[in-house]
């Protein structure tokens, strides 16, 4: 089964650059042996954090979006917690999340796209039109409704 | 009940509307979430929660935030993950 992760973790401030460089890498060769993919790495850098975890006041931020098995992000969530260097990690399944948006995404364009050609307008929306709303007012239905009841 | 206290009651509802001339109007408060059509609430965007957490870094309740009960449900859950990974404090004294 093939699943979609985020996976987030802070790497305590005393780790150089090279020890950040050097956990991805055995990041990437945990997840390839299970035979994963990383997709994307984003190092967000060095933050400060919103509450002190044990003596640490901030912390370097890298988020890793995986592909792969539940079987994977055990061992991976295994392999951080004992690494003294990860002060905290967050492994998050996103495929469904990310479905549901880009359905809702869909949707609303779709329903868009359906009033304004109600309307008799084109699909989509022009540039510099209106100031909000592409989800149009009652205009169109308004004459219609007299129509009926003349 | 008696019809004296009855009539007496509403004598004074009305001595009341009479005072007040306006009622306290309330603007109905609207998702924010809906409005700006915001369908991903993310962990990561502590821009976005920090509205929603505010001085003791308490969640807002829906009835003061205005917000509508799904996207309630996923701020709550954005919130919670924010608050692991100390990008948002659990609690500010």
């Amino acid at each position: 089964m093939n699943r979609k992760y985020e996976l987030v973790y802070i790497v305590s401030p005393e780790g150089n650059e090279d020890q950040v460089t050097d956990l991805h890498a055995q990041i990437e060769t945990i997840v390839q042996s299970l035979d994963g993919k990383i997709d994307k790495t984003e190092n967000l850098g060095r933050r400060k954090l919103a509450y002190e975890i044990g003596p640490h006041k901030e912390g370097t931020y890298v988020i890793e979006t995986i592909f792969g098995s539940g079987e994977l992000l055990k061992e991976l969530e295994r392999r951080l917690k004992v690494n003294d260097l990860v002060i905290r990690y967050l492994a998050v399944r996103i495929d469904k999340e990310e479905l549901v948006i880009g359905r809702a995404r869909e949707n609303r364009l779709a329903t868009s796209r359906r009033r304004r050609t109600a309307r008799g307008l084109p699909p989509d929306r022009q540039p510099g039109e209106g100031q909000h709303g592409e989800n149009g007012e009652n205009p169109p239905v308004k004459p219609a409704e007299t129509e009926e009841r003349s | 009940m008696s019809p004296g206290r009855k009539t007496s009651s509403r004598g004074r509802d009305r001595k009341k509307d009479g005072g007040q001339r306006r009622p306290m109007f309330r603007r109905r408060k609207l998702c924010k979430f809906c409005v700006d059509k915001i369908d991903d609430i993310n962990y990561k965007d502590v821009k976005l929660l920090l509205p929603f957490v505010p001085e003791r870094a308490k969640i807002l309740p829906r009835r003061i935030s205005g917000t509508c009960a799904k996207h309630q449900r996923k701020l709550r859950v954005a919130i919670m993950r924010a608050r692991q990974l100390a990008l948002i404090p659990y609690t500010v004294d």
